[in-house]
């Protein structure tokens, strides 16, 4: 079994400490654990709720797919970009997509490798989200290329032009940064599945699955060997994702942290930026928990301590990106910059006053109530002021995007930004693409991890002996 | 319970991951050698044209001069055309009754353009100017290739960007004396790079690599 699990001390400091909410509710045997799992996937068929939440998904994927094709027949017109808001939408929905995945990155690699076992329940499907987000992220910034078939512009390789692509441009950096993630989440999430890939090949009754789910795990027989290379190859990519999770958004922060753009040009973008993206990771992770933890029965797995847990999590980066907007108030009041104290005073008091304040509502004081151990209790709650903050993390992008542009250094070139008709359908549309993947996920994947469940299942059992 | 899978799965999965890696670096060399080939770029293959031209003749054996029909190569953007006036003031006196120059006789009578063929067309949105190449040691054979050699005449690059820049970085590996730039024989000399340096010096060559001295 994976050593990491069995670690005597970190299983009695798991058990002594979660007396009230344990990770997995007790009671659990192996045997539960791989059933209950394993069914929903298997046993459970295609449920009439798992049809209705599809279907939805699946129409709002196909608005997507309308707005990209009239995108492409008419050109990024359509959007209602122009000089000076050039980014509009397509950035602002990057940024958010983008940021949405890093919970799941955090959660497997970095509480992984700080051994916090909290994570086993959740990191499945929060992984997924990671990669569905990131693929939502990616189509922003194609589309927004205006010429997306030439996207392949973007990497360097011999090419009979003799170009590279600009090195010193972020936006560049920004192509590697994201490609990596994508890559190295992947592999982590595959490498993660493969022996509850193989628990659903031995478990599956008809041919086809059997065939499918056996090609995919790759000849799993859960011998020492391979578990012992399973372990080896987590904790490499668990240390590969980790640096990843800082360095992802801090390379998007710097899209806009290298311009001059007052609102942009900030030294404290980088670490406000990842803070920002683990807050809106977190809500998101949580606006799926607490839905599938009530429409698969799946309270005893993903119980009130994750939910706790994640509400701190939330709690802490949101005081962080508290700080971030309290800094760059400060800065621009005390760098003495008069354009950056006029955006500062646009934001709160110009044409989009209205954007800035619900952020500071969503972002920051709705988050507050958090503090109190009642509202961590109650699911409701928590989910609402999930919601809240995913709204709230798309207002910042926003602000950041848009107010910071439509007022640069002269009046003669300031504008306003209207997102029309097709800015809407295509972010509505990635929630579709979103949706339908995770759909996918959840009827032909196990959205815990089986291997990992088992282990906790052997924690359980020591704390009760004890 | 019974195998899923035959024995021989377990080769084929090895093969497909040492496979997956190779196939995919070929197909991208194959890709690469395909829009370096002549195929696709057009360079060296012939074009048809109304008229069997060849330049192997005029400009070649006969010694005649390339401004004689490229009239405005030194003074504008295009080297140009000769209209049919041009071939007719030798062709009034010679070669009158030749089958195969029958095409530029009706041309002339009828007073309508032989529409030849292209062979070197840049795209539209790069601009490009004969006047400043020539005035600067660029001989025509440089970009043209062996002109004099041609009896129907090809490109002699692939217009491609990286043909452009291979000067541009580095003129002083083509550039020649101004005397020379119309001499369709030029032979580089054996020292071509200290002489090049030289004449870079002299006439002034700045190595233009910004995009926009082309993509205006």
């Amino acid at each position: 079994m994976l050593r990491r699990f069995v670690d005597p001390e970190g299983s009695q400091h798991t058990t002594g400490s979660s007396q009230a909410h344990p990770f997995l509710e007790p009671g659990q045997t192996f045997g539960s654990v791989t059933d209950k799992i394993s069914s929903i996937v298997l046993g459970r068929g295609t449920t009439k709720g798992w049809i209705i939440g599809f279907a939805i998904g699946f129409c709002l994927l196909m608005v997507f797919n309308v707005a990209v094709a009239y995108l492409l027949f008419k050109g990024v017109g359509i959007w209602g970009i122009n000089i000076p808001i050039g980014w509009g939408f397509a950035i602002i929905n990057f940024v958010w997509w983008i940021g949405i995945g890093h919970a799941g990155t955090l959660i497997s690699a970095i509480l992984l490798l700080l051994h916090q076992k909290w994570r086993t329940s959740i990191n499945r499907f929060a992984e997924a989200m990671t990669l569905f987000a990131v693929a939502c992220a990616g189509t922003f910034p194609l589309l927004h290329m205006g010429r997306p078939w030439l996207a392949f512009w973007l990497m360097p390789y011999p090419n009979p032009m003799w170009m590279w692509p600009q090195f010193r441009s972020p936006l560049v950096w920004d192509v590697f940064a994201v490609s990596t993630y994508l890559t190295v989440s992947l592999l982590f999430w595959f490498v993660g599945l493969i022996p509850d890939l193989a628990t659903l090949r031995d478990r599956a009754k008809n041919r086809a699955a059997q065939v499918i789910y056996g090609m995919f795990a790759m000849g799993w027989r859960g011998s020492a060997v391979h578990w012992s290379r399973y372990e080896t190859a987590s904790i490499l990519l668990a240390g590969l994702a980790t640096p990843l999770v800082i360095s992802v958004h801090t390379v998007v922060s710097f899209d806009f942290a290298v311009a001059q753009v007052p609102g942009w040009h900030a030294t404290i973008f980088p670490p406000y930026f990842v803070a920002g993206a683990i807050y809106a990771g977190f809500a998101m992770v949580m606006t799926l928990s607490i839905p599938i933890r009530k429409y698969y029965h799946l309270e005893e797995f993903i119980t009130m301590r994750h939910l706790d847990n994640m509400a701190k999590v939330m709690l802490a980066t949101g005081l962080i990106v508290a700080y971030g907007y309290m800094m760059e108030t400060f800065m621009a009041f005390y760098g003495g910059n008069q354009f950056e104290r006029a955006m500062v005073l646009n934001r709160m008091t110009g044409p989009y006053k209205f954007v800035y304040w619900s952020l500071i509502l969503c972002n920051i004081a709705i988050p507050q109530f958090l503090w109190s151990s009642k509202v961590r209790s109650r699911v409701p709650a928590l989910f609402a002021v999930a919601l809240v903050v995913n709204v709230g993390m798309w207002l910042e992008r926003f602000v950041i995007v848009v107010i910071s542009l439509h007022r640069d250094f002269m009046p003669s070139s300031w504008g306003m930004y209207y997102p029309t008709r097709w800015d809407w359908a295509t972010f509505i549309g990635t929630m579709g693409l979103f949706l339908t993947l995770f759909y996918l996920f959840i009827r032909f994947l196990p959205m815990i991890s089986i291997s990992e469940m088992r282990t906790l299942v052997k924690e359980t059992q020591e704390g009760k002996g004890e | 319970m019974s195998q899923i899978f035959h024995h021989s799965t377990n080769l084929i999965s090895r093969l497909s991951i040492y496979g997956g890696v190779f196939i995919l670096g070929l197909l991208g060399f194959a890709l690469y050698e395909i829009e370096l080939s002549p195929w696709y770029t057009d360079q060296n293959v012939a074009r048809e044209q109304p008229v069997p031209f060849s330049h192997k003749h005029h400009a070649g054996e006969l010694g005649i001069d390339c401004r004689y029909c490229h009239t405005s190569v030194e003074k504008s953007s295009f080297a140009g055309v000769p209209p049919t006036q041009t071939c007719m003031s030798c062709h009034s006196q010679i070669w009158t009754n030749a089958a195969m120059l029958e095409p530029v006789r009706a041309s002339y009578r009828d007073d309508k353009s032989i529409s030849w063929t292209r062979v070197n067309a840049l795209p539209d949105f790069v601009y490009f100017d004969h006047s400043i190449h020539v005035s600067k040691g660029v001989g025509c054979t440089t970009c043209h290739g062996p002109i004099a050699e041609m009896p129907i005449t090809w490109r002699a690059g692939t217009l491609y960007m990286s043909w452009c820049l291979e000067c541009h970085r580095q003129p002083e590996k083509y550039v020649r004396p101004k005397s020379e730039v119309f001499n369709p024989n030029y032979e580089p000399p054996s020292n071509q790079l200290e002489l090049g340096r030289k004449l870079v010096k002299q006439y002034k060559i700045q190595s233009l690599t910004n995009c926009t001295v082309c993509h205006r």
